[in-house]
């Protein structure tokens, strides 16, 4: 899999006038720092980040979509431009993948719808005096995820990666907008789930363990499984461990490139982060590696250099829970 | 992991797999089949209803069933809110919810709550195959497994061939139509009642059983679940019959292969304990073994109708038992008689006497540990199992130390003691109980324990877990300091705080920040010894530890999050806005008697009548009012133990008049001054001030009709006219060593801590009869009152008796004041320790106010400006004023 967007992204150095360049001159409020626009703006940059991560080895890639829901694109006012988000996403990185595919037919390449978990949670309230309020419900996140997987699947996406799930709740409204918009249009695609640990028990932010998680998001036929984001590969072991002995989906991890530093930023480098992920590949832990925040496409080649020398790990369910 | 076995999710994973051979469904959270649980809801107590989650969580519920479907509900949204409120509770959310409900858009509204996976209950072929179809695609998609009720379109399934048809058919239309997992798929094939009379019914059991086997056989992966409890319907009001009939169906239920039921724990007996005879009768019914069958259970349930247990019949039954069953018997029923005996016959057999504690004897007590920690076995039947213990252990010591055996090894050792000032020890003792039977090593260094001693005796003893307990407010500070010493000296120890006064908040905020090494609020008894195990299990104690600090945090952010939204008033307006009471409506009736009296040997039998037993089940940790909670579905059985058992010892101390009850109370004239003061004078010139009562006003912002009220709006303002206020002090623990003396020496934790609950109740009875006294006699304002002992617990009386330390005036000081108008020490024996706590523990003191329009209140929190006043009233310095009200201070 491919790296991080984000600080690819912030390597160009960009401005206000990029993020609305041809599409949101007009537009009222700030956009800047909504990186998911920069694929209608400035297709270009988004394309050579692709064809980076692709020559760096990475056999699939991630639509520019973190945030491509309207209930996260309400925080911009541009709920009316999710639709153009997401097709145009999944446009630009499947023009990049049919090339290299072109060029080296022995070794194709895919692209995968992202799927972020919005800025809300559906099964906790942000509000500790009124623990019976959400701020967004079930149906609210199926409407919203509907509109976004449509559009994918319209721009061309191979697969589907409900990622970075903080909240299972919302993951299953997800699926739920993916198996309604599966039914609706007559197709299916791979789907790949990828949840996120928040600190050091090994419990989702909405408190659930990776055990539970696991059950809660299989009851339809996925593609693969895994966690990604929050924690570093070295944090990431002992729950893909627990992950991998239960699951009989493949299994996937793209962990940041560690911890943050004092000032916020990831700068684990490509050697070091090898290093944290070969205890995975000795024990056959994966079928999917790749990175989240932080990474690089100097990350991904090392990544993807040790990976080669290895097996995927092998359906091999170990216990039932 | 395979597809062969259902497996649910709320926090935590649950594998429905041979390893469980039963899944018990909680069914309390239900407003059709729990009353209580209706009420609740209806008069929108979530806070009361999440605790009978809660319970059933704690009871050992894998699975908790929610039903909101009735009449008066809006099932809809009481289903939504109330999952979201069990969603924030991670304690109950740990286990999968089952949305119950007959209405399929209450269903739906439910599971778009769920993050876990969880069970829907329940669907059927009932409107035919296509409604059944589009519902379970949706369940599939929402990812939940689901009950299917054996029912069709022709109605339910009440033999054994229309049970397997119509499970086989929505069997083949759930896999090969709806592609739904076959482990997903949950058959309620319908438990009927039996041996209702009807012929028809007969077969009713045997033709579950056969159904749950043929499913299990021929549709694989699918599971079975059932209601237990409707199988015996007909002999409701039996309950031995009952409980028999339940063993007994679960038991050939799940041998057949259900593996999920809803069962109430309250209302099974044992399998293996199960009167051989009845039970015999019970499995004639239930496979239909013969025609006179229904007739002859008919018949011998007529002999346990209303019976408890049998006493002497289960006696003479035990006592046939092999050695070790015995053993366990009487530790988990709490019996002392045989235990002597028994321990001899365990000596002689076993090559050393350690063996028979560290064998049957721990096996015994391991056995009430599970039950205890499961919820079937109450705190005061745990006592007694350790009093049983206690009394086979001292029987074994001498030939211990004659052998010279090695020492009995504990599993952790544990200090406990009630902080300086603080004479308070009961909940401490029953901690130290319960600690004690559970094989951990208990040091109980008593009551007022001074710091120095508490840590220097932990480093001595090596102590694993250091405990602290408190009643008074001041303690609350106590345990702070420790905290922070502990922390200077570089401890390791985890420190559990518990006591009346102490609570998770204040845990959280006060004491937890000082002490980085685990501090643990524990609440109740029952909470310690899931707590302990796990801080001295090497695999949890970090994770526990880590856990609570982050929840403490968590709680202590949000606390001072709220305490800053909280509007106050300056003292100044506090004072504008005092309660103005109407002296020309309710003049002041001039009191019969001036001055003291002192009243001794007050006759405990009448002083009976006066006692308020709720808090005395509280002691116990039994919850719920006097006298209904002897009627309790739950603990009723044993409270009315416990309650037979205290008026026993009560009759036993008033026939030797083994506790003394003393009273002292005065009135007399007194002005309110300056807002918040009340001056005392010595005779009605008042001129010369005896003493002053220092009061505190509220400063909470109020709404428009309500006051910032402190207890000196309730006496009329100096220069307004004549007033009075009245105090008094009580005690009922005099000669309480005595009993205390005997029951430790036979060993006899549960009568010790009888003693003192007793004389906690009886101190108490003696405040209120007092009152009563002074109300019609003494003082005589209320001449013509007649009030039942209901009416008095109701505080149905015309004023009030607040009391030091307590909410309407948490200043412990002014106890200063009572000692010094009644000269208490002096005239009936009570003591004040440096924390202002009262010895004997068994006394109560306090203020009377006559005005009918003196009401309760609780203070509140106070702002920096009214504390500054305090100091400067008290003739005392600002630091020394905020350690004395540091439980309301709000900065």
């Amino acid at each position: 899999m491919d790296g991080g967007m984000g600080t690819m992204i912030q390597g160009y150095g960009l401005e206000e006038e990029d993020y609305r360049l041809g599409w949101f001159d007009e537009h009222s409020s700030p956009l800047k720092g909504n990186n998911d626009l920069l694929s209608l703006t400035r297709p270009e940059i988004i394309k050579e980040i692709h064809a980076q991560y692709l020559e760096a080895g990475a056999d699939i890639i991630e639509t520019n979509t973190f945030s491509g829901t309207r209930i996260a694109q309400a925080d911009y006012a541009l709920e009316s431009s999710v639709y153009d988000i997401n097709y145009h996403s999944a446009k630009i990185a499947k023009e990049v993948t049919t090339e290299f595919t072109k060029t080296n037919p022995d070794k194709p390449r895919f692209v995968a719808g992202a799927i972020g978990p919005t800025n809300r949670t559906a099964s906790l309230s942000p509000d500790v005096n009124r623990p019976g309020y959400r701020a967004v419900s079930f149906n609210d996140l199926v409407e919203a995820y509907s509109e976004q997987v449509s559009a994918l699947i319209a721009g061309g996406v191979d697969l589907l990666l409900i990622e970075t799930i903080f909240d299972t709740l919302n993951a299953k409204a997800a699926l739920f907008a993916v198996e309604t918009v599966f039914e609706d249009l007559n197709v299916k695609l791979p789907i790949m789930i990828s949840g996120t640990i928040t600190d050091a028990s090994g419990r989702t932010l909405s408190g659930q363990t990776v055990e539970a998680f696991y059950i809660s998001l299989s009851h339809l036929p996925i593609f693969s499984i895994g966690l990604n984001c929050a924690l570093g590969a070295e944090q990431l072991l002992p729950h893909i461990r627990s992950l991998s002995s239960i699951s009989s989906s493949p299994i996937s991890v793209y962990p940041n490139a560690g911890l943050p530093n004092a000032f916020g930023e990831y700068d684990e480098s490509p050697e070091l982060m090898c290093e944290y992920l070969k205890p995975f590949l000795d024990q056959g832990l994966l079928n999917l590696v790749g990175g989240c925040c932080g990474t690089t496409p100097e990350h991904i080649e090392a990544i993807a250099e040790m990976a080669a020398n290895y097996n995927p790990r092998k359906k091999s369910v170990t216990r039932e829970v | 992991m395979s597809t062969k076995h259902l497996t649910l999710s709320g926090l935590e994973p649950l594998v429905v797999n041979d390893a469980l051979n039963f899944v018990n469904v909680g069914e309390r959270t239900n407003v059709a089949g729990s009353k209580k649980f209706l009420r609740l809801i209806k008069d929108e107590k979530f806070e009361e209803a999440l605790a009978v989650a809660r319970d059933q969580v704690e009871g050992g519920a894998q699975i908790l069933d929610v039903n909101m479907d009735d009449a008066l509900l809006e099932a809809k949204e009481c289903m939504v809110n109330f999952l979201n409120l069990i969603a924030s509770e991670p304690d109950i959310s740990r286990i999968p919810i089952m949305v119950d409900s007959s209405k399929w858009e209450v269903i739906e509204a439910g599971l778009q709550c769920l993050q876990g996976k969880g069970v829907v209950n329940s669907i059927s072929l009932k409107d035919g195959e296509e409604a059944f179809i589009e519902k379970a695609k949706k369940i599939k998609c929402y990812g939940a497994a689901a009950i299917i009720m054996a029912f069709d379109e022709q109605g339910q399934a009440d033999t054994y061939e229309r049970r397997i048809e119509i499970c086989q058919r929505a069997y083949t239309v759930l896999v090969e139509v709806v592609k739904f997992s076959p482990s997903d798929i949950i058959f309620d094939p319908n438990i009927f009642p039996v041996a209702t009379g009807i012929p028809e019914h007969n077969n009713y059991a045997l033709d579950f059983f056969k159904a749950t086997k043929w499913i299990r056989e021929n549709l694989p992966g699918a599971n079975i679940c059932g209601g237990v409890s409707n199988v015996s319907f007909s002999f409701r009001g039996n309950n031995i019959v009952r409980e028999a009939m339940h063993a007994s169906f679960l038991y050939h239920a799940s041998k057949n292969g259900m593996r999920l039921g809803i069962v109430n724990p309250n209302l099974i007996e044992i399998y293996e304990d199960i009167d051989p005879k009845l039970l015999q009768h019970v499995e004639d019914v239930l496979f239909n073994r013969r025609e006179d069958a229904t007739e002859r259970l008919v018949d011998l349930a007529e002999a346990f109708v209303g019976q408890g247990k049998d006493k002497k019949k289960d006696e003479v039954l035990w006592r046939n038992e092999p050695l070790a069953k015995r053993i366990e018997h009487a530790l988990v029923r709490g019996i002392t008689d045989f235990i002597v005996e028994d321990a001899e016959e365990a000596r002689v057999a076993l090559e050393k006497p350690l063996d028979v504690i560290e064998g049957p004897l721990m096996d015994g007590m391991g056995v009430v540990g599970k039950l205890f920690e499961s919820g079937k076995m109450f705190l005061p039947q745990v006592v007694k199992s350790a009093r049983v213990m206690k009394k086979a252990v001292a029987y074994l010591q001498p030939f211990i130390e004659e052998g010279k055996d090695e020492q009995h090894k504990k599993v952790g050792k544990i200090l406990l003691a009630t902080v300086k000032g603080d004479v308070h020890d009961i909940g401490k003792n029953i901690v130290g109980v319960v600690l004690a039977c559970n094989n951990y090593d208990v040091i109980d260094l008593g009551v007022m324990v001074p710091m120095e001693k508490i840590l220097e005796r932990a480093k001595e003893e090596e102590a694993d877990i250091i405990g602290l307990s408190g009643l008074i407010t001041p303690s609350l500070d106590e345990m702070v300091s420790i905290a922070q010493e502990m922390d200077r000296q570089e401890l390791s120890t985890p420190l559990l705080i518990g006591g009346a006064t102490t609570s998770r908040v204040h845990t959280a905020v006060k004491i937890a920040p000082k002490y980085q090494k685990g501090v643990f609020h524990v609440g109740d008894a029952s909470l310690s010894i899931p707590l302990v195990s796990k801080l001295l299990n090497p695999n949890h104690s970090e994770q526990i530890i880590r856990d609570t600090k982050a929840e403490y945090e968590a709680l202590k952010t949000r606390f001072e999050a709220n305490s800053k939204t909280k509007k106050s008033t300056d003292i100044a307006g506090a004072r504008a806005n005092k309660v103005l009471l109407d002296w020309d409506e309710n003049p002041v009736i001039t009191p019969k008697n001036i001055g003291t009296k002192t009243i001794h040997n007050i006759d405990l039998e009448r002083l009976k009548n006066y006692i308020d037993w709720t808090p005395f089940f509280q002691t116990w940790d039994l919850h719920g009012r006097y006298p209904k909670i002897l009627e309790d579905e739950v603990v009723g059985p044993q409270a009315q133990e416990l309650y037979q058992d205290a008026l026993t010892l009560l009759d036993e101390i008033i026939a030797k008049d083994g506790l003394e009850s003393k009273a002292v109370l005065g009135v007399f004239p007194a002005n309110q001054v300056g807002d918040d003061d009340i001056e005392v004078y010595d005779d009605e010139q008042r001129a010369s001030v005896v003493d002053t009562i220092i009061g505190l006003r509220q400063q909470g912002k109020k709404s428009k009709k309500a006051a910032n009220v402190c207890l000196s709006d309730y006496i009329q303002p100096k220069g307004c006219g004549a007033d009075y206020i009245g105090a008094f002090a009580v005690t009922a623990g005099l000669g309480i060593e005595k009993w205390i003396e005997r029951f430790e020496k036979e060993q006899d934790d549960y009568q010790s801590i009888m003693v003192k609950a007793l004389a906690d109740r009886l101190a108490e009875a003696t405040a209120e009869y007092l009152h009563e006294y002074l109300r019609k006699e003494y003082w005589g304002y209320a001449t013509e009152e007649h009030l039942s002992n209901d009416d008095l617990i109701r505080e149905s009386y015309k004023g009030i008796r607040p009391a030091p330390g307590y909410p309407a005036c948490p200043d412990h000081h002014q106890k200063e004041v009572i000692w010094n108008l009644l000269n208490v020490e002096k005239e009936i024996g009570i003591s004040l320790t440096e924390s202002l706590a009262m010895y004997p523990a068994a006394s109560v003191s306090g203020f009377y106010f006559a005005h009918p329009q003196a009401k309760y209140f609780g203070l509140g929190r106070i702002q920096k400006d009214q504390v500054a006043d305090y100091a400067q009233r008290s003739k005392i310095n600002h630091a020394v004023a905020e350690r004395r009200l540091q439980p309301n201070l709000a900065y």
